[in-house]
């Protein structure tokens, strides 16, 4: 019993621990229900494992079980978010607690009640449930938005090398505050259109409904409401990564405002979209440009930092180019996390905003099937890539060292990156080739693809294969981990 | 480390190496034995409408084209509207009059003014037709196909030459699901011998080369082609091809957009766009290997 005990106490009380149950759900979740889409219902997968699973996948219905998949993979990532949060930043042990306990109810609660409901039959119990689940994970971020108040005295800065207000409060605990903020407000706007869509079942994906020229208001808070939650996950990975590097000094004190003003701009614009949808795209690109700016300074902060690391350890003070490059990708973990990031402009941002300027010109001419495969490539690579940032933060958390942590990093780099890739000439094919004349290029994109997204779940899957391993060890790396705190910083007063 | 890497990195070269395709060759030939020249009668009445079945009526009866026109349809139809002047050859391709559509300036409309607008491009070798100059006709293997690479404004042409017109799109669902709220013209499910889709391996694609191609109209009644077992696929009213093969453009106008709707879904997309309240939509100038139609009167 008292083995049970510890490791439940390891997996549902320990930051790592949670993290890395949160990693697993959504690894798994991944993997299976990858099966029932693109090149696996080709290869005939889906139909094997619709067979052996007996899912009931009524073809009406399908609409709904995306939004209800999408959901619980989003639920994941914002509770392994969280988990970083409240240990990353000061908060009461009780708030902590409190807001772990319940966030990570919340998303097992969608898992296990959205996906029954959504892949095996309409009980609706189990709908209960997984609404009850995304209640209890709002109520989390409101009681998270309650830790981060950031004009408490307990959390005025001492070290003045990171950014502050001229009364000494943490600009990066107002970022992060921000960021709560506009995502509870934001969470809203999918919630009211959810419930009166919902009833009557009538869902519907915000990329069908792109060019039609009267859209509801309620059309327009779906789009909003997934354009900015997105953006908002990876506001607070840029956020979080920038803790993992201990970003501060002046590049810290000028990303730190900007990351505020650009979140809040941004939120705002996307919600605006609703009533003022012409304005708002201008809002939105303008919070966007700022929030991204301070992403920049961030990767020009961490990069300077690898090299210079990376070359005092070589005892050079100041290396040739070849010297600073190998300095700079000696980790890949720590380098992968802000080159995903800088990637992230050539297969999202960038295709976003040329999208976007070229619409009429360029993307309207077509089909709207065609254009689809854009809208849907976009957030599927934005969240895809976002996840596997966070994925490399943890398996440093892990304790990922030497050949493992290079094979690990590397691999995920690589074969994301070439997947990444392969999905953004796919999506935008009807830029390099016809209609007719597709299919070699579908055939090549799709293989490397597959074999990117391929390499990267057997990577995630080795790791959760040693971290469970490692559970039933008596003295794994769990047994420590159980206390570890993801930084060293003092507490303040229970 | 670094070995595996760079084996990885070459396999992934070599499985997606360039080869070369010949879009062009030769299909299987098959004869169906559905009279494309064939119409069935839809009665009036209710019929659940949309992914959500909402209860709506057509309150006339109307008839619909069995099959989609064909290639060897088409081609007799320009050659008649070539010769009495209501189509005319133009920069290579076939164009005919158009009356206008009404315009707003709503955000992303683009004007439809009265003019001559493309039914074909003559020249594009993905036309299933031959021009010697003055006279189409369909390319052999090609005859009993769906018509493909015409506008929206060539197809209502088609159809309007000989008194019909093009159905609405609650025409078009209507006679692809009947009454009961069917999500395929069929029934509730879908196999790969249902219909044309992607990757459906119909004797017609091969996605490793060239992908998918149309299949002939009413291809998939239930017979057997050379060893290839289809499943009689037509809708309540025994209408073929109302899912897959070519998306079929539709009558409707909208208010504050130029874009015309297709519905049906074609060889190139997956299965779940086959569902039959699925649409499709393109300005009516686009033309595609995926694009045919069907006419009512």
């Amino acid at each position: 019993m008292q083995w049970i005990y510890k490791r439940f106490r390891f997996l549902f009380s320990s930051t790592k621990g949670l993290i890395l149950m949160g990693i697993a759900f959504a690894a798994l979740i991944s993997a299976l229900f990858g099966m029932l889409s693109g090149p696996m219902a080709d290869y005939g997968i889906k139909d094997v494992v619709i067979r052996a699973l007996k899912m009931n996948l009524d073809p009406a219905e399908r609409e709904g079980r995306l939004i209800v998949l999408y959901h619980t993979l989003a639920m994941i990532v914002v509770a392994v978010e969280v988990y970083m949060i409240t240990d990353l930043l000061k908060m009461k042990d009780g708030q902590r607690l409190t807001i772990n306990s319940t966030i990570t109810v919340g998303y097992l609660m969608v898992i296990f009640g959205g996906l029954p409901f959504a892949y095996w039959g309409h009980n609706w119990a189990f709908h209960g449930i997984y609404i009850a689940g995304l209640s209890l994970i709002f109520f989390a971020g409101c009681m998270l938005l309650v830790a981060l108040w950031p004009w408490q005295k307990a959390y005025q800065l001492t070290d003045m090398t990171y950014a502050h207000t001229k009364k000494g409060f943490d600009m990066e605990r107002i970022a992060f505050f921000a960021m709560a903020l506009t995502t509870l407000i934001s969470a809203i706007f999918g919630a009211i259109p959810g419930s009166y869509f919902g009833n009557g079942f009538t869902a519907f994906l915000a990329e069908n409904v792109v060019r039609e020229p009267h859209k509801l208001a309620l059309d327009l808070s779906v789009i909003g409401h997934l354009h900015i939650m997105l953006a908002l996950i990876c506001i607070a990975a840029a956020l979080i990564i920038g803790r993992w590097m201990d970003f501060k000094g002046n590049l810290h004190k000028i990303a730190m405002p900007l990351y505020t003003a650009g979140t809040i701009i941004l939120s705002m614009g996307t919600w605006l979209v609703v009533s003022f949808e012409e304005i708002a795209h201008f809002i939105i690109y303008g919070g966007s440009t700022l929030a991204m700016l301070g992403a920049l300074f961030l990767v020009i902060f961490s990069w300077d930092k690898l090299i210079r690391t990376g070359l005092a350890e070589k005892g050079l003070k100041k290396g040739n180019f070849f010297q600073r490059i190998a300095a700079l990708v000696r980790d890949p973990l720590k380098f992968g996390a802000t080159w995903q990031m800088v990637f992230m402009n050539f297969t999202v941002s960038g295709v976003g905003i040329f999208t976007a300027v070229k619409l009429d010109e360029i993307f309207r001419q077509w089909q709207i099937i065609d254009e689809l495969s854009i809208l849907t490539g976009h957030w599927h690579i934005l969240g895809t890539l976002m996840a596997t940032i966070l994925l490399l933060y943890y398996a440093d958390l892990a304790g990922l060292k030497g050949k493992a942590r290079q094979w690990f990093g590397w691999l995920v780099i690589i074969f994301s990156d070439v997947a990444f890739g392969a999905v953004t000439i796919y999506e935008m094919r009807r830029l390099f080739v016809i209609e007719a004349e597709q299919q070699p290029l579908l055939n090549r994109t799709t293989i490397a693809g597959d074999i990117g997204l391929g390499v990267l779940l057997l990577t995630l899957a080795a790791i959760m294969v040693w971290r469970l391993i490692d559970l039933f060890k008596k003295k794994g790396y769990w047994a420590n981990e159980i206390e570890e705190r993801l930084t060293k910083k003092d507490e303040v007063a229970k | 480390m670094k070995r595996l890497l760079i084996t990885l990195l070459v396999l992934t070269f070599v499985l997606t190496a360039c080869q070369k395709v010949d879009f062009q060759s030769a299909p299987p030939v098959f004869e169906t034995n559905i009279d494309p020249s064939s119409w069935t009668v839809i009665p009036a009445g209710p019929f659940l409408q949309g992914q959500f079945n909402e209860q709506v009526s057509i309150d006339y009866d109307y008839e619909i084209m069995v099959t989609d026109v064909t290639n060897a349809q088409y081609a007799e139809f320009l050659n008649a509207a070539l010769a009495d002047g209501s189509a005319i050859l133009n920069n290579g391709q076939i164009e005919g009059y158009y009356a206008g559509d009404p315009f707003s300036g709503t955000r992303h409309e683009v004007e439809i003014a009265a003019g001559n607008y493309i039914y074909i491009p003559v020249g594009d070798p993905y036309l299933k037709l031959n021009f010697d100059g003055s006279a189409f006709s369909p390319k052999d293997e090609w005859a009993n196909h769906p018509m493909t690479m015409v506008s929206w404004f060539g197809a209502k042409a088609y159809c309007e030459y000989y008194g019909w017109r093009l159905p609405t799109e609650m025409e078009w669902e209507k006679a692809a699901r009947g009454t009961d709220g069917r999500p395929y013209p069929w029934g509730n499910e879908i196999a790969r011998n249902n219909a044309n889709y992607y990757s459906s391996r119909d004797p017609f694609e091969d996605m490793s080369r060239y992908g998918s191609r149309t299949t002939p109209v009413g291809f998939y009644n239930g017979s057997t082609y050379n060893g290839y077992e289809t499943i009689n696929s037509a809708s309540p009213y025994g209408v073929y091809d109302m899912a897959g093969n070519v998306w079929q453009w539709t009558a409707n106008i909208y208010d504050s957009q130029h874009y015309r709707y297709m519905r049906g879904g074609s060889k190139d997309v997956y299965e779940n766009n086959l569902r039959v309240w699925v649409r499709n939509n393109a300005t009516p100038t686009f033309t595609s290997p995926g694009v045919g139609f069907r006419c009512v009167r």
